[in-house]
């Protein structure tokens, strides 16, 4: 192992959101981009390795941040990687219409001495709308190399790669950021602190650190409290108070001088035509934030949004899941029976399938949101929605995934990346579970079916089928927003969220961004969340499948003889599958879920359920309308889907101990409204482990679903009983 | 860091100074929140946020103005003159 070859210079590539960054990066990079992973927070980290004037470097895609003080995770990234591990390099985007704003960052850029490229990118743009930049005057002034870019056409891409090579072979250079004797007092003694705790790294000073933790190090706030060493945050507290005594405020003077180094070298360079026309995106602006438009356009994108999950994807996902039946039967019918060939079958298989089967869902929902993302609507969705989400301590970047929910909450808890904030993004995601998604909808189709079989009328003009139906609805959209607004004031405290958003120009997105950035999301469940989502299919196999049930299988298999050796024809197969369906359900009754089921009897009665619907509320944890199939099996019909008569029957017919009903219409609404608020979703948790970080958040969301869902459902039978209610 | 201090540095940040000039486009379809344009951007601003920082509303533009004392307005005149093309007359 002597390996010498040293790890890649480093070239970071930074700017602000909708700078072009992502663009810049895939044309430089090519097909050698790579995906992982910042340790410790779920932002992507993306890099390639490229040949630039035969040195070969590593670039690396800093995420967009407006500002180097650490208000995010995506900015406590771009810190973390100018200091504390040195890059070769960086090149900071800057969108040429919102010059200004580019510049602050590449002005922080600067102060840490990184050998620094600014790549001028949507020159196009800001031609158009008549401003006219001298990059010379601009480079002169900042004292840094400028490129020129339309970077969605590739226009001075070869003009950047030059400049980048020769600006990496640069030293590092610091670039003091002077400020007026009073603040540069108050800084002073936060260098000192810092000098002192021996914690800075060698290429950048104490001084770039003391004004970062002036403006960053304020009180609580989002970052992880253990990096920073006390004796910094007791520095920046006793600088405030100084600065307090002279009636300055430290903030002020910091960005305020970073800005007048800004706005010397945009008047150097800028020149523009008086009265520029209203631009573009503020004619379409007119009409899709118009009162009356703007809230009809919402309706629409929102529809074609929801409809993309719920209704597009599902001709894939029934593709798959014919595919996974298939690929059963094959395994099935190629191997000799046995547990290995079950396993197999009903474990890897079906988890395989219970992976895949997501992604058309993540696909659709991803292509769409990428293209409401790139084009400048995304944010407009905010901005409509933002009073509505306001109310119950969200904001509007809340609304896509909320909405996504009602489909699935797989592709909704991905979808909540699009929000900065980490507070929110969990609140948002650990409340959307109770949106009632697609796959509860088998489980109220069959309930109803069995309880509200007869033409019952509410009213007169209501089924009383429908009114259920649209109540679970009413209910998991009350429940969502009440949970939203019940964490915000405990599990995750903060003040509500704000929205400081920039809408963006509208642009036409680049099919390359959508297709890549759609098959980065779908990449990362399949590794990361579609690993456990397998490992706990093929743990619930196991549950359903040990003990076995040595005496069913041989009485099942005589009854099998016999009826070959008596029967011929229709009447051989209807009984053979009657013989099957018996063993499956003796075995169910023998494993452990069953013995799980009967376990847990007695804490289910108080619900109007018994264990047979114990076991499939087990069963369901693999997916919700595998309740459906599970008590196929358990009333012993055979896996069967929600529409089936036989199950329906059975369901009616069946009775607890004391020989009264078990599906009266009140055990059946109790049963809904448990389903409607229980977190029976493995694949939810899986993907909320991987979106939040750790498993702490998924075991939190499945606690309160499950108390929430069993509480609720123990109100509305026991009050419902207490009252005669829907008993008979 | 409280919720009022955090937007106040943030807006800094993205350059709304005191002497900043600042116009306010449209409010959204049901009110609230506020869209602004300034250094050539548009941001979407809460009404309440908007109080915290003290947007003083004036006619035909607005002047943005931080809480405290003005200690960063001397650049204030770049400023203008880097808004003016994004301003109608």
């Amino acid at each position: 192992m002597s390996s010498q070859s040293p790890a890649p210079r480093a070239i970071l590539i930074a700017g602000n959101p909708n700078a072009g960054k992502t663009t810049l990066f895939n044309q430089l990079a090519g097909t050698k981009a790579r995906t992982g992973n910042y340790p410790g927070v779920t932002v992507d980290r993306r890099s390639a390795k490229v040949r630039l004037g035969g040195d070969s470097v590593e670039l690396v895609d800093v995420p967009g941040t407006y500002s180097l003080a650490a208000a995010s995770p995506e900015e406590r990234i771009a810190v973390d990687s100018l200091l504390v591990a040195p890059p070769a390099a960086a090149v900071v985007v800057v969108d040429a219409t919102a010059l200004a704003r580019g510049l602050y960052l590449v002005r922080q850029v600067l102060e840490t001495g990184v050998p620094t490229v600014v790549a001028l990118n949507m020159m196009d743009e800001a031609r158009a709308q008549g401003l006219r930049i001298d990059t010379r005057a601009l480079a002169e002034s900042l004292g840094v190399r400028v490129v020129e870019l339309v970077a969605s056409r590739g226009e001075g891409i070869d003009d950047l790669r030059a400049v980048m090579g020769k600006v990496a072979k640069k030293p590092w250079r610091e670039r003091r950021l002077e400020l007026p004797e009073l603040a540069e007092r108050c800084v002073e003694g936060v260098e000192a602190a810092i000098l002192a705790s021996g914690a800075t790294q060698a290429g950048t000073s104490a001084r770039v650190w003391a004004l970062w933790a002036l403006l960053s190090l304020a009180g609580e706030d989002e970052r992880d409290e253990n990096v920073v060493p006390d004796a910094w945050r007791d520095a920046v507290r006793d600088a405030r108070a100084q600065a307090a005594t002279f009636g300055i405020d430290l903030e002020d003077v910091i960005v305020g001088a970073r800005y007048a180094r800004v706005d010397a070298a945009v008047a150097a360079a800028v020149s523009a035509e008086e009265n520029a026309r209203p631009g573009r995106s503020d004619r379409i602006d007119r009409v899709l934030t118009h009162p009356v438009l703007g809230l009809l356009a919402f309706a629409v994108v929102m529809y074609v949004v929801f409809e993309s999950i719920y209704g597009w994807a599902d001709p894939f996902v029934g593709a798959i899941e014919d595919s996974v039946g298939w690929l059963q039967e094959l395994v099935r019918a190629g191997l000799p029976e046995g547990l290995f060939r079950d396993l197999l079958a009903d474990g890897v298989v079906a988890g395989v399938g219970n992976v895949v089967v997501f992604v058309p869902q993540i696909a659709m929902l991803f292509l769409l949101i990428n293209f409401l993302e790139d084009s400048g609507y995304l944010a407009r969705v905010a901005f409509v929605i933002d009073r509505v989400m306001k109310g119950v301590g969200l904001h509007g970047k809340a609304f896509v995934p909320l909405l996504s929910g009602f489909a699935c909450a797989i592709p909704a808890v991905m979808a909540t990346r699009t929000i900065e904030k980490r507070g929110d993004r969990l609140i948002t995601m650990m409340a959307l579970p109770l949106m009632s998604c697609s796959a509860r909808l088998p489980v109220y189709v069959l309930v109803i079916g069995v309880v509200f079989a007869g033409e019952e009328r509410v009213f007169g003009v209501f089924s009383a089928g429908a009114l259920a139906l649209f109540a679970m609805y009413v209910l998991s959209v009350i429940a969502t927003l009440a949970a939203a607004a019940v964490m915000r004031r405990t599990v995750v405290k903060g003040p509500a969220p704000t929205l400081v958003l920039e809408l963006p120009p509208y642009r036409v997105p680049l099919l390359r961004n959508l297709l890549g950035t759609t098959w980065q999301r779908v990449r990362s469940f399949l590794v990361d969340a579609g690993t456990v989502i397998l490992a706990l299919t093929i743990v619930l196999w196991a549950l359903l499948t040990f003990p076995q049930d040595p005496a069913g299988e041989a009485q099942a298999e005589r009854k099998a003889e016999a009826a070959v050796a008596y029967l011929e024809g229709d009447d051989l197969d209807a009984e053979l599958a009657r013989i099957d369906a018996q063993r499956a359900q003796s075995q169910l009754a023998h494993s452990a879920a069953g013995r799980l089921g009967k376990a847990i009897e007695p804490a289910l009665e108080p619900l109007g359920m018994d264990w047979r619907i114990g076991i499939g509320v087990i069963g369901a944890f693999a997916a919700r309308e595998v309740f459906v199939s599970t008590l196929g099996m358990v009333f012993g019909v055979g896996e069967v889907d929600e529409e089936d008569p036989g199950l329906r029957a059975r369901l009616r017919t069946a009775e607890r101990p004391d020989g009264s009903p078990l599906m009266t219409p009140l055990a059946g609404i109790a049963l809904m409204v448990f389903f409607v608020l229980a977190a029976q979703c493995m694949s939810t948790l899986a993907v909320l482990k991987r979106e939040a970080g750790s498993w702490k958040w998924p075991v939190f969301v499945f606690a309160y679903m499950t108390a929430l869902a069993y509480v609720a459902a123990l109100l509305v039978y026991q009050v419902g009983s207490a009252f005669g209610w829907g008993t008979a | 860091m409280d919720g009022a201090r955090a937007i106040r540095l943030r807006l800094m940040e993205m350059g709304l100074l005191p002497g900043t000039t600042v116009r306010v486009v449209r409010r959204a379809p049901l009110g609230d929140p506020l869209e602004l344009r300034l250094r050539g951007f548009s941001l979407s601003l809460r009404r309440a946020d908007a109080n915290a920082v003290r947007v003083d509303v004036e006619v035909p533009s607005v002047h943005g103005a931080p809480a405290s004392e003005a200690d960063a307005a001397d650049d204030a005149p770049a400023a203008h003159a880097a808004e003016r093309s994004a301003l109608p007359a």
